[in-house]
């Protein structure tokens, strides 16, 4: 039980000046700006988006810049301001076929229609420090020159090609006939279980990417093993939509960048279904491909019970798994300890006190 | 991407078209298309403009079940324009993020939009440009994006 306590105001204020303080550092070093840290440390802003839960570039940045680059309680912020804003609406399913790609890669099938677009990757760097980085005056290097054609408008995904001859598992809306039929909210409803794919891609998208990271590895390395191949990743920016209530139509709000993984995995089959490759889904804010991998690793490993597959590893847990992946609440549980705990540890002081002197005076040892 | 771009705008409305261009547009260019309107008519606010948020919803495996995603920011406003004709229009904003004032100014576009005294013009002095840069960004995204391109050929063992 946590008891409250009082006072300490004046060391508390003077707690935040030194936090303040010391977040702005040296006076004589320039101060970042918001534009800086969105555009120079956007993989940080997207990852603040996305377990934020909340899509909006310069408010991650601020975040970033009043936490220290503490990405945890940049999210954190980013929550609480959250729940100050009215929701305003619900917009249409994105369509991310109708991406325009950045990046889309399959490590299943080399020859695709629309092709293989690297984009701007890590992969093949040799994570060599560049230590003209380290230049004051980094010369502002041309953009690299584009290709004389525009990619193929079309880039279906890898996933819809191969469904075409039912070797893949049909991903199809169970809602097709109700398309107003609500869809769990987990910023509005507590979580439960069984809790439902809807339910655990939302708490995935917004879930940790360290813990999920972790937990796909696992099942990589045959805890609870997937067999999975990445059909398809892609990055690029997705058109939103919604339809408000005064027009009832579909009007475009603006795009979101996004990253989606398209898991695939062989299976064995079931009395129920024949062998044939199943499906794991990532979809993250922002470009953000470790954490969208990640998600679709989890999510395959978390259709285990709907595949007749054995429960038998932490990343098939659906309760283990939803319930610690969030990075707000592990770290508010976890960090609540340094808070003071005087009355509770007072009364389990005295509790070991009596346990030793009855252990001493060999009374009621067992009680 | 000229393709999906016009597949889109096949089954749209003038008026959804327009209201995506607006959307889509940087606030400052918006302003200054206002600025340059001679005789500005009087905006009646019907709703200030409001931040707040839209929950983004996606489909598992791009195709199934809807989930949610996360929220993004999404700032609204509504306001009224009398017409010389005495007909009243009310125009609709709705844009990602947080900037008031272009929510405000898409509202204003949308209402004199739909004025004949004003639709062509405004069509051709500020949609048809907008919507043709906003274009052309898409298309230079795609072809920076193609330079990366790339044939990965299978090396067959034992040969």
């Amino acid at each position: 039980m946590y008891v409250a306590v009082k006072g300490g105001e004046a060391a508390i204020d003077a707690a935040h000046a030194q936090l303040a303080d010391l977040r702005r550092g040296d006076r004589s070093v320039a101060a970042l700006s918001l534009d800086q840290i969105r555009d120079q440390m956007a993989l940080a802003v997207a990852r603040v988006m996305a377990e934020g839960s909340l899509y909006d570039p310069d408010l991650a940045a601020l975040a970033l810049k009043q936490a220290w680059g503490d990405v945890a309680e940049a999210i954190f912020l980013v929550r609480a301001y959250r729940t100050t804003l009215p929701r305003l609406a619900a917009t249409r399913p994105l369509d991310t076929a109708r991406m325009v790609v950045r990046r889309r890669i399959s490590a299943t099938f080399k020859d695709l229609p629309g092709g293989q677009v690297l984009g701007p990757t890590f992969d093949y760097t040799h994570r060599l420090l560049d230590f003209a980085l380290a230049a004051e005056d980094e010369p502002l290097a041309e953009p690299p020159p584009p290709a004389e054609a525009p990619l193929d408008p079309d880039m279906p995904r890898v996933t819809d090609i191969l469904g075409a001859d039912g070797l893949i598992e049909p991903e199809s809306d169970p809602d097709a006939d109700n398309p107003d039929a609500p869809v769990p909210d987990l910023t509005r409803e507590p979580l439960t279980f069984p809790a439902g794919r809807a339910m655990r891609l939302q708490v995935l998208a917004r879930g940790d990417e360290g813990f999920l990271l972790s937990l796909g590895y696992s099942s990589q390395r045959g805890h609870g093993g997937t067999h999975p191949f990445a059909g398809e990743i892609r990055m690029g920016e997705v058109e939103v939509e919604i339809i408000p209530e005064d027009l009832g139509f579909p009007v475009t709000i603006g795009t979101v960048t996004a990253t989606e993984c398209q898991m695939i995995n062989q299976f064995q089959g079931s009395k129920t279904k024949p062998p044939q490759f199943t499906r794991g889904y990532g979809l993250v804010f922002g470009f953000n491909e470790r954490k969208a991998m990640a998600m679709s690793l989890v999510d395959r490993a978390l259709r285990a019970p709907d595949l007749g597959e054995p429960v038998v590893a932490p990343a098939q847990d659906e309760e283990f798994v939803l319930s610690h992946a969030d990075v707000v609440e592990a770290s508010g549980f976890v960090q609540h300890l340094k808070l003071p705990h005087y009355v509770d540890f007072q009364a389990e002081l005295d509790s070991v006190r009596r346990m030793r002197r009855a252990a001493e005076t060999g009374e009621g040892a067992d009680s | 991407m000229t393709v999906a771009a016009s597949d889109l705008d096949s089954d749209r409305t003038d008026r959804q078209r327009w209201m995506r261009v607006l959307a889509l547009a940087l606030p400052d260019r918006l302003e200054a298309a206002w600025d340059a309107v001679t005789d500005p008519p009087a905006v009646r606010t019907l709703r200030p403009p409001e931040i707040g948020t839209a929950m983004v919803t996606a489909r598992a495996g791009g195709t199934g079940a809807r989930f949610n995603l996360g929220e993004m920011t999404l700032t609204r406003c509504a306001v009224a324009i009398d017409g010389a004709d005495g007909t009243t229009r009310v125009g609709h904003g709705h844009v990602a993020g947080r900037n008031r004032r272009h929510a405000e100014l898409a509202a204003v576009f949308d209402a004199l939009l739909q004025d004949p005294a004003h639709q062509d013009r405004l069509e051709r002095t500020l949609i048809a440009p907008l919507a043709a840069e906003q274009e052309a960004a898409r298309h230079e995204t795609s072809r920076r994006a193609a330079a990366s391109r790339v044939d990965f050929f299978t090396m067959v063992r034992g040969d």
